[in-house]
């Protein structure tokens, strides 16, 4: 045994070594490290092995392979669309009976793709509502209603209808500005939480800046210029929710947000 | 020798001889950048292989449960199935986080080396006739692949991926006239629905694994019809191929490469984490995790999200959003361009030929300089992923980052193809990169030296 292919069974050695290891590792509870390192190293092993017998010991030869497959010579051609011609040589009308045979295909492809339909409700107007009405109490995600006196000015809290709690297109960001910045409502002020843009929640509110940022692709909007765009690249303000505090000084919404709320689609009028 | 005895027993039931000694003396030719695309054959065996022990684990099912597992940092918490079984099989199933993080980490190099192979294919002009069906094959392999990692991104319920899908839907959401109904039909309903991640299992393990093994065994059997392309030397012509035999020299080199790609992924899984969506915790639609950036293939259309102008377009009082342009008109036309490549450069070039030898990068400087552009392009989009990350380490403001961006995604193109076609030419006229003059001294007998030049 010479020196190389000496080094070749110490290259195999490493592959038993690391097997066994894998199996150790797996056998004392499975370490990830240890696990995955015998794999690897058992690998490497054979990868070390397979160069060393790959350039040391194989001879290192070059062969020559002529093309000659393609394109197929002329005769062999015409014979071959000589053979597609048979299933249609006694037709004395082929057009027609082609033309008819596709139309049947198309309609029978057609009908296989109807059920395709099954895989989605009807549309309808979901995109354009939520579960916030007239008289929906806003609450938190445990369900407690939001009092006038709950917020600190600068805060901001994720709320729900009391009656749809954890409804993805009915999550709200409340924040509290000053009185003198919203007086009908003593200083609250509520937006929808999915973004204009791409549906993320608008999750961050600056509160210096009166400012929400939306944490996927950094739109900004106004909270006090009706949700408009600051900057980023959402192209639409976010809808706004109609508060109102109650004599019982529970915040209230008096309707639907001003618009659909989340990403833009086809059907949305744009005004 | 019992493989001769296993050979004949064979021979006698289906003759054969003929074809095992054609195919074991197939001649490969010899240069690296003809293994690019081997790597992908391999890591989509370890990925089938993984993800089959993957999914024997994991539970498709968005519906609620609390968790009580040994991750103590969850406890009590609310979760989808989806969500808790992933946490099962990282920390209680033996080898299961090794063999998860095995996964991601190959998904990872699949999607690179399906770049890197592209890019050398094109660069070669490897795509010309007669291999334009294996170009277009590639790409639709490209494409798939890549909507085939995002879906198993998706799956576990996470917080980050849950937040990609609420984004991926909002691209369906843009498109025009179709697009609700498409959102509809992909999720079975509204946003985040219950049919979400079971649909995107079946996606993931079922429909888009058998699309991809169709279409390299395709992709292959044409490679093997054809015969590989080479690059120009000696004994090579256009109507042959010169290299090493397929067995043994080839097929040996080539368990070399699997057996290396086995060991960095092996390597990467034990000690590299990846995704570790217990950090991220379980998808609620109402939080968001910052920053967040999607696995590095989907890069490149978060970036295009983040410095897109805000264009909505209202025709006939309806609505085209800002997020159609970036994210279904821009991979349209990129798609699109790619899958045509062979023929736009068809009527730039009026080459009709059949070509066995490829060119070297240099020899076609525009081409270079367009490959140059488009990876530029595809790079300043990936790096504008991840601007607000920048932003806060560079101390910037995001409007200057992201103005910063748009400007590089625009020029940096144009800049590239200057400097490639410029390099690209340079390199042309020395006729390649050329090594010093070595020389080799000899001793006379007067004890000086002389020169013995060396061809």
């Amino acid at each position: 045994m010479n020196r190389r292919e000496l080094a070749i069974a110490f290259a195999l050695f490493l592959t038993v070594i690391g097997s066994g290891g894998f199996i150790a590792a797996y056998a004392t509870g499975g370490n990830t490290l240890y696990e995955g390192l015998g794999l690897g190293g058992a690998a490497l092993g054979l990868c070390l092995a397979a160069l060393g017998w790959a350039f040391w010991i194989l001879p290192a030869e070059q062969v020559v392979d002529e093309i000659v497959t393609y394109p197929s010579p002329h005769d062999q051609r015409v014979a071959a669309d000589l053979a597609i011609e048979r299933g249609i040589e006694k037709i004395s009308r082929p057009r027609l009976l082609l033309a008819m045979l596709g139309g049947a295909l198309a309609c029978f492809g057609a009908a296989l793709l109807v059920p395709l339909r099954s895989l989605g409700p009807k549309l309808g107007d979901t995109l354009f509502h939520t579960a916030w009405r007239n008289g929906s109490v806003v609450v938190r995600d445990d369900g407690t209603p939001v009092k006038v006196s709950d917020l600190e000015v600068d805060s901001a809290l994720l709320v729900f209808p009391h009656d749809a709690v954890e409804d993805a297109a009915s999550q709200v960001t409340l924040v509290r500005v000053t009185e003198s910045e919203a007086p009908q409502t003593h200083g609250y002020i509520a937006y929808s939480r999915v973004c204009t843009h791409a549906g993320c929640p608008v999750a961050l509110y600056r509160a210096p800046d009166r400012q929400l940022l939306c944490p996927c692709h950094q739109s900004l909007f106004n909270v006090l210029a009706d949700g408009a765009v600051v900057s980023g690249p959402a192209d639409r303000a976010l809808p706004r929710l109609p508060l109102v505090v109650g004599d019982d000084g529970v915040l209230r919404a008096t309707g639907d947000f001003s618009s659909p709320v989340g990403p833009g689609f086809w059907e949305e009028t744009g005004g | 020798m019992i493989v001769e005895r296993f050979a004949d027993w064979i021979d006698e039931r289906l003759g054969t001889a003929h074809f095992v000694h054609h195919a074991l003396r197939k001649a490969f030719p010899d240069h690296w950048s003809f293994m690019l695309g081997e790597i992908n054959m391999y890591a989509f065996v370890i990925l089938v292989a993984t993800g089959t022990f993957l999914a024997l684990f994991f539970d498709p099912n968005t519906s609620k449960t609390i968790y009580h597992g040994p991750y103590w940092l969850l406890d009590g918490q609310q979760m989808s199935h989806a969500y808790e079984s992933t946490l099962y099989l990282s920390f209680v199933v033996n080898g299961g986080l090794l063999l998860r993080q095995i996964h991601h980490w190959t998904a990872l190099i699949f999607l690179a080396g399906i770049v890197v192979h592209m890019a050398r294919i094109f660069l070669t002009g490897a795509f010309r006739k007669p291999r334009e069906i294996n170009w277009v094959l590639g790409i639709a392999l490209f494409g798939v692949s890549m909507f085939e990692g995002f879906c198993g991104y998706s799956l576990p319920d996470d917080l980050l991926s849950g937040t990609g899908l609420r984004i991926a839907d909002s691209v369906a959401l843009s498109v025009p006239v179709i697009g609700a109904w498409l959102s509809f039909l992909l999720l079975g309903g509204n946003f985040p629905s219950q049919q979400m991640i079971p649909r995107l299992f079946v996606a993931h393990i079922f429909i888009l694994p058998a699309v991809i093994a169709g279409l390299i065994t395709v992709h292959l059997a044409i490679v093997w019809r054809q015969k590989h392309s080479q690059f120009p030397g000696p004994l090579r012509t256009e109507d042959n191929v010169v290299g090493s035999p397929m067995f043994p020299v080839y097929a040996v080199k080539s368990l070399a490469l699997l057996a290396v790609i086995v060991f960095v992924v092996c390597a990467l899984g034990a000690t590299t984490q990846i995704n570790p969506i217990w950090l991220w915790g379980p998808y609620d639609p109402w939080k968001a995790s910052s920053p967040a950036q999607p696995d590095w293939y989907v890069g490149w259309l978060e970036g295009a999200l983040r410095i897109a102008p805000p264009w909505a377009w209202h025709p006939f009082g309806r609505t085209i959003p800002s997020v159609f342009w970036p994210t279904v008109l821009l991979p349209a036309i990129v798609f699109g361009f790619l899958l045509l490549w062979p023929w736009i450069e068809r009527a730039i070039t009026r080459d009709h030929r059949s070509h066995q030898l490829l060119d070297r990068p240099r020899e076609v400087p525009w081409r270079t300089a367009l490959g140059a552009a488009l990876l530029t392009f595809g790079f300043a989009l990936t790096a504008a992923g991840s601007d607000d990350v920048q932003a806060r380490y560079l101390h910037v403001s995001i409007v200057d980052i992201v103005h910063f961006y748009q400007a590089f995604t625009l020029g940096g193109p144009l800049l590239a193809f200057v400097v490639a076609y410029a390099a690209a030419s340079e390199l042309r006229e020395k006729g390649g990169v050329r090594k010093a003059h070595r020389v080799s001294l000899k001793r006379n007998t007067r004890g000086g030296f002389e020169e013995d030049s060396v061809p």
